[in-house]
């Protein structure tokens, strides 16, 4: 680098640490939401199996519930669909709230999206709870 | 002016009110099958498949249905017009998600009236 002929005269900061930089805590909710809208396009593949093999026969019904009792990798697909659901609606609810001119300063962004962290976290640990 | 041509409503504008009318259906059915479940905690079949053979009950599931569909391929045309620079590859990826949703209308109608 040194040893090339440097065409600027100045000294430009380099920062190539990329530790050292962090994502505004709006911005890791707006990451999250698309993130979980594709785990929730990619899910839908399960939901689909489930409403239709639950509502093809007694017998289909059963299956489904066997499956949602006792299989242990089920159970992690249910819980991280209804994750994934529940996050993903509450940080749509805050767009919604802000097309209708509530949060929109940088403090009011900043505070929609803490609520929006709180309130996802509280709908994991209930999905869970409900889940096992 | 860039016309997109990918899109589903094909204007920003439309787009946008497209995904929140949307989203509110999804919301109120999620809220609804929500209270459903936690109110038959002892399901069983017959009150299961009863839902789903009323007639309110089926027109609200396949407008939530078509909300889906409307709404992913809204969410992911954005995210994949976002991140996908080649634009044979996103192209490719855009047919297949629309591809995707469509047969899983068609699946959820089957479901609904079928059998």
């Amino acid at each position: 680098m040194n040893s090339r002929k440097n065409p600027s005269p100045k000294k430009r900061p380099v920062n190539l640490d990329l530790s050292s930089m962090q994502f505004p805590l709006p911005s890791l909710v707006s990451i999250s939401h698309r993130v979980t809208g594709i785990i929730l396009f990619v899910g839908l593949i399960f939901l689909l199996w489930a409403f239709d093999t639950s509502l093809s026969s007694p017998h289909g019904f059963e299956a489904v519930q066997d499956v949602l009792s006792g299989n242990a990798l089920a159970k992690l697909v249910c819980w991280g669909l209804l994750s994934a659901l529940g996050y993903h609606l509450v940080a749509g609810v805050r767009h919604l709230l802000m097309d209708a001119g509530y949060g929109e300063t940088l403090e009011g962004g900043k505070r929609g999206a803490q609520i929006a962290v709180v309130c996802g976290a509280v709908i994991v640990i209930l999905a869970g709870v409900w889940v096992w | 002016m860039v016309t997109n041509i990918t899109n589903l409503g094909r204007s920003g504008v439309s787009d946008w009110l497209i995904q929140r009318v949307s989203a509110v259906l999804m919301t109120l059915f999620t809220v609804f099958m929500v209270a459903f479940l936690l109110f038959h905690p002892h399901l069983d079949y017959a009150a299961w498949s009863g839902l789903f053979e009323r007639t309110w009950m089926r027109i609200f599931t396949l407008l939530t249905l078509l909300s889906i569909a409307a709404h992913a391929w809204v969410g992911l045309w954005i995210v994949s017009t976002d991140y996908i620079k080649k634009s044979c590859v996103r192209l490719g990826v855009q047919t297949a998600v629309v591809a995707a949703l469509f047969a899983f209308v068609v699946w959820g109608v089957q479901v609904l009236w079928g059998a």
